[in-house]
């Protein structure tokens, strides 16, 4: 490990900034790594920064293969944009280019962000930093993997139901899923629209801040963005005097990892050690969110993805008439994964099922978001453990989709209320490590990264075993 | 039996916007293929729609035009079936809650008005090599994403005539409005029939087909004709309706089926992820209000009770908007006499002109006001005002002028009318002993006579005065 | 639950080829999704208004000011068969 990538991102930016770095060797440290990268983490490692200065003084950033990127392949890890350049590039991309973040790499990814392990990449499975034979999370494994390898200072990911704070938990680092709106989603290539936000993950929690911080805005392209109403502030708070914390009753451990457990209940001790209360809350619906996400997001789903018809970009497999070409080019394009889910989204959608599953789920949805307004009435936070599981091995669940799927129980909640929730490294289970979730109400990611930063500092997590 | 038939209108109108309505790129007029897309309107990874505030804008003048309810908020949907036309493999439309809903013109109730995205255009491209053994067809995105509102009607019309009649008011209606171009050859404004007949005295409905895109009102005629006896056939030999879309072949005046059965339609609405709800402003429904102009109707009712026209010729000109301008703009200049120059404009103009805007002839409304003027003072009798209206057609000009070059200015009682009258009488002994017997019924032979001598120069009125005093009558 | 024959049907709809094998697998999978989703059928949602969109944003709207398009040959970039300049597919026709 070389000193230059020793240092956090903000670290980074600040020797940068006080010339005790150039910005051309700090991003050759990087391309470097990125292209030596032995997890699969990469679909793309750039040659050159292509841009520089700025707030971020040229401190390089890997890319989730889903953000378009102007000329630069940009395939949402499906075999179906294969070799797919974009000619535009998404606004949360280009916003951090202006801030001075130059593209490092794009990385890997379950195909069009569905997946919970990234094995479901059409190029590969992504190897876990800290055990290659288990998976990194997913859907954005790729990015958790290399900025725990250290080979990217941070990266940008998705979260639809959880892809940003699993992956970001069974990596060892952080990760951040904005209030839904806070982040434009023009040119994020769609999962699933009423639920997808980018984020960061990054190694700390001062990293976090910095790059939401840049990532925000109120985009004319996207009618659903509302950037933020505040700055987002680096957090230095070391205290959480008067925080009440709530820990919902209605989640089931039943299926927890007990040494996800352990962490957790030594995470909230900690809590109490630094000034917070810890108080139960309920969330009486959100043991249903899994049954409504399952509807909700496959149903968008199958929607977004039947722009992909062989016609105008991507794979075509012609098989005579129109029809033919039609099914031909999506099975041949698509993976099992997806298949699976545009099917289960066409079926909750079709006539007769709609209001039994789709509409049944948008009410349950606001169940679940009316539950957390009522619990934000009694505490700051809600908390639990960022995942059941700790990393499992490659090709463990590739067979039981169900068991994958409820490896999003603690995340998919706050997805579907459009809540920020935060994943920070909270110690090891068997060597592997543990996350824990913070959720607060829309627009806290202020406060959040605030309380985050306390915990960190008092959990003292040492992420520097795997970044060599 | 007698059977009454009961149809709905559904009218697809492209709007006047700048842009599309999703997107910036800018509407296409016959510019070459696929030089008006983006990211957004060719249905690209990653991009996104948003509404255009001025397709809302026009959307709302409908509604306004057309008394309807209008919605304070109303929300897309997502429409999804595959086609080559349709980038996102979903159209972004409306479903359960629509701009407008409710209203009526004329007699006709209006059911919804809402607002969606055109489709593509699909070209035939014939025989293609690469695609072994199957014919292609070619997309152009131009038209893609371009603003619709569809109107939706109730099935108040009950005939084919009646369809038509009333569509040319909606026409003219939307273009008065200003919302669209309503061309129905270029497929600005484009509708669809549904048809279905029922025992006369029946309030029960039939089973109905769509008939489809049907774009000119003789084709919309003809077509709601054949299905009507299409049906009547079926049902009269005991059958029953199947319900289908159709389309109607103007060249043999056939129908077939457009969809094969099998493939049952299943849109799979669900509301759009990626547009907000639209909620109408104070401030967008105010500019909507300001920007609705008088209206065919009322235009109407205006020039019957302060022009003094008559019910049918104040309709006559204000269904149709271009004369009705064509004719306040000939009222303003020379201060003719509202009724004449009426219905100068709609027995002698529009006959000449047919389908063409007058706007666009060679004949200005000035011009008109002027002849109508000549005629009043006598200075041209109608039949030579009808010449010179041939002439301002056909080459455009001022009467005055032609008149004057074509002699055919009005003759008086002296000199060249007086020989006239006494050649004709001289010409037709016979007629002229009768008219002096008292029998006054082959008058008409003298003043023909007198009108081919002069080349209809003459007064009608005034040769018959002067024959009677002639003859001593 | 769901059956073989909604499996076939759902492929159409969603223009999906599937192998014999794949509709085998897709219906035991979906079943046992399907079953675990329905409970959400045992939730009174009597009265409950339905979220389609989780914030509340108003006026997101486009000004009608034209920008410009993509030159052609950068939307041509990426397709797989161009033609009489535009994108050639098979006649729909064909299967009608």
């Amino acid at each position: 490990m070389t000193q230059v990538r020793d240092l956090t991102a903000a670290q980074a930016a600040d020797a940068v900034r006080d010339g005790k770095l150039s910005a051309t060797e700090l991003f050759d440290a990087y391309r470097d790594a990125a292209a030596a990268d032995e997890l699969n983490a990469y679909l793309y490692v750039a040659e050159e920064p292509n841009v520089s200065g700025g707030d971020l003084h040229g401190v390089p950033l890997a890319v989730k293969d889903l953000f378009c990127t102007k000329g630069v392949i940009s395939q949402s890890g499906s075999k179906i944009l294969e070799g797919y350049k974009p000619p535009y590039t998404a606004t949360v991309v280009e916003n951090l280019e202006k801030a001075g973040a130059p593209l490092l790499g794009k990385t890997n990814q379950d195909e069009f962000a569905m997946g919970s392990s990234n094995e479901n990449s059409a190029f590969g499975p992504v190897q876990n930093p800290w055990d290659r034979e288990r998976v990194p999370g997913g859907s954005s494994g790729g990015s958790a993997a290399a900025v725990a390898a250290g080979t990217a200072p941070w990266a940008l990911g998705t979260d639809t139901g959880g892809s940003i704070r699993q992956p970001a938990a069974m990596c060892g680092i952080v990760g951040l899923k904005p209030t839904y709106g806070a982040v434009s989603r023009f040119g994020m290539i769609a999962f699933a629209s009423s639920l997808d936000q980018a984020g960061p993950l990054t190694r700390d929690v001062t990293d976090a801040a910095l790059l939401l911080g840049h990532m925000v805005s109120k985009d004319p392209c996207d009618a659903t963005s509302i950037g933020r109403p505040d700055e987002i502030a680096l957090p230095r708070s070391h205290k959480l005097d008067g925080i009440r914390l709530g820990r919902p009753d209605d989640l089931s451990t039943e299926g927890v990892e007990p040494g996800v457990m352990e962490a957790y209940e030594r995470t909230l001790k900690l809590a109490e050690d630094l000034g917070a209360t810890i108080e139960t809350c309920h969330l009486p619906h959100a043991d249903h969110g899994i049954s409504a996400y399952y509807v909700i997001a496959p149903a968008e789903a199958s929607s977004n993805l039947a722009r992909f018809d062989g016609v105008r970009y991507g794979l075509r497999s012609n098989g005579g008439d129109l029809l033919s070409m039609y099914t031909h080019t999506r099975h041949d394009g698509f993976g099992a994964e997806v298949k699976r889910r545009i099917m289960l989204g066409t079926y909750a959608l079709s006539s007769g099922y709609y209001d039994a599953y789709y509409g049944r789920a948008q009410r349950v949805r606001t169940l679940i978001a009316t539950d957390f307004k009522q619990a934000f009435e009694n505490v700051d936070f809600v908390v639990t453990p960022t995942a059941p599981t700790t990393a499992f091995k490659i090709g463990e669940l590739a067979d039981d989709p169900l068991a994958m799927y409820l490896n999003d129980y603690f995340t998919v909640p706050m997805s579907l209320a459009g809540i920020p929730a935060i994943s920070i490294p909270n110690g090891l289970s068997d060597g592997r490590p543990t996350g824990f979730q913070l959720a607060g109400p829309a627009f806290s990611e202020s406060r959040i990264l605030d309380a985050a930063y306390a915990l960190e500092q008092a959990i003292g997590f040492d992420g520097s075993e795997t970044r060599k | 039996m007698n059977y009454e038939p009961v149809i709905g209108l559904e009218i697809h109108v492209q709007l006047s916007t700048r842009t599309k309505m999703f997107c910036g790129c800018e509407l296409s007029f016959g510019e070459p293929p696929n030089t008006r897309t983006c990211p957004v309107c060719l249905g690209l990874p990653g991009a996104l729609p948003v509404a255009n505030e001025e397709a809302i804008r026009l959307g709302l003048m409908i509604g306004l035009a057309l008394e309807c309810d209008l919605a304070p908020t109303s929300i897309f949907h997502r429409k999804n079936y595959f086609y080559p036309d349709l980038p996102k493999g979903y159209q972004i439309s409306q479903y359960d809650e629509p701009l407008c809903r409710g209203g009526h013109l004329g007699d006709v109730r209006i059911h919804r008005v809402h607002l969606e995205e055109d489709a593509a255009k699909l070209v035939h491209a014939g025989s293609s090599g690469r695609i072994h053994g199957s014919e292609a067809s070619v997309v152009d995105f131009n038209r893609g994403g371009t603003p619709l509102a569809e109107i939706v009607t109730e099935p108040d019309v009950r005939s084919a005539e009646q369809a038509s009649e009333w569509l040319r008011l909606l026409r003219t209606t939307l273009r008065r409005l200003g919302v669209s171009d309503v061309n129905m050859e270029e497929g600005s404004l484009r509708c669809d029939a549904n048809i279905s007949i029922r025992p006369v005295g029946s309030q029960e409905f039939g089973t109905k087909t769509e008939l489809k895109n049907m774009n000119s009102f003789r084709f919309i005629q003809r077509g709601i004709e054949a299905e009507i006896a299409r049906q009547k056939g079926i049902v009269e030999s005991g059958g029953q309706v199947e319900q289908e879309t159709l389309h109607f072949d103007p060249a043999t005046g056939s129908i077939t089926s457009l969809r094969s059965k099998e493939e049952a339609h299943d849109y799979r609405y669900f509301p759009e992820p990626d547009l907000i709800p639209i909620a109408i402003t104070e401030e967008l429904l105010a500019s909507a209000r300001a920007a609705l102009p008088e209206l065919p109707a009322a235009r109407a009712q205006r020039f019957e009770s302060e022009l003094g026209l008559s019910a049918d010729t104040a309709k006559l000109l204000a269904f149709r908007t271009e004369y009705a301008d064509f004719y306040e703009e000939a009222l303003e200049g020379n201060g003719s006499e509202p009724v004449p120059l009426a219905n100068w404009i709609t027995n002698e103009l529009t006959a000449r002109l047919g389908d063409e805007d007058p706007q666009q002839s060679k004949v200005s409304p000035a011009a008109l006001a002027q002849l109508v003027g000549l005629v009043s003072e006598k200075k041209v009798t109608n039949a030579g005002a009808r010449q010179v209206l041939d002439k301002l057609v056909a080459d455009g000009g001022d009467p005055a002028a032609i008149v004057e070059a074509e002699g055919l200015g009005a003759l008086d009682d002296t000199g060249e009318l007086d020989g006239a009258i006494d050649a004709a009488l001289a010409a037709n002994p016979d007629i002229a002993e009768r008219l002096r017997s008292g029998d006054m019924k082959p008058m008409g032979v003298i003043i023909g006579h007198v009108m081919r001598e002069t080349k209809g120069r003459a007064d009608g009125g005034e040769v018959t005065r002067l024959v009677r005093s002639k003859l001593g009558l | 639950m769901i059956d073989r024959e909604q499996v076939l049907h759902v492929a159409r709809l969603a223009r999906l080829e599937l192998s014999e094998d794949e509709v085998g697998r897709m219906t035991t999978e979906l079943s046992k999704i399907l079953d675990h989703i329905e409970k959400i059928g045992e939730l009174d949602l009597e009265g409950v208004p339905p979220t389609s969109h989780v914030v509340e944003v108003t006026g997101a709207l486009r000004a009608d000011v034209p920008r410009p398009s993509l030159p052609r040959e950068v939307a041509f970039e990426n397709a797989p068969d161009i033609a009489d300049d535009g994108f050639r597919v098979p006649s729909p026709q064909a299967h009608a």
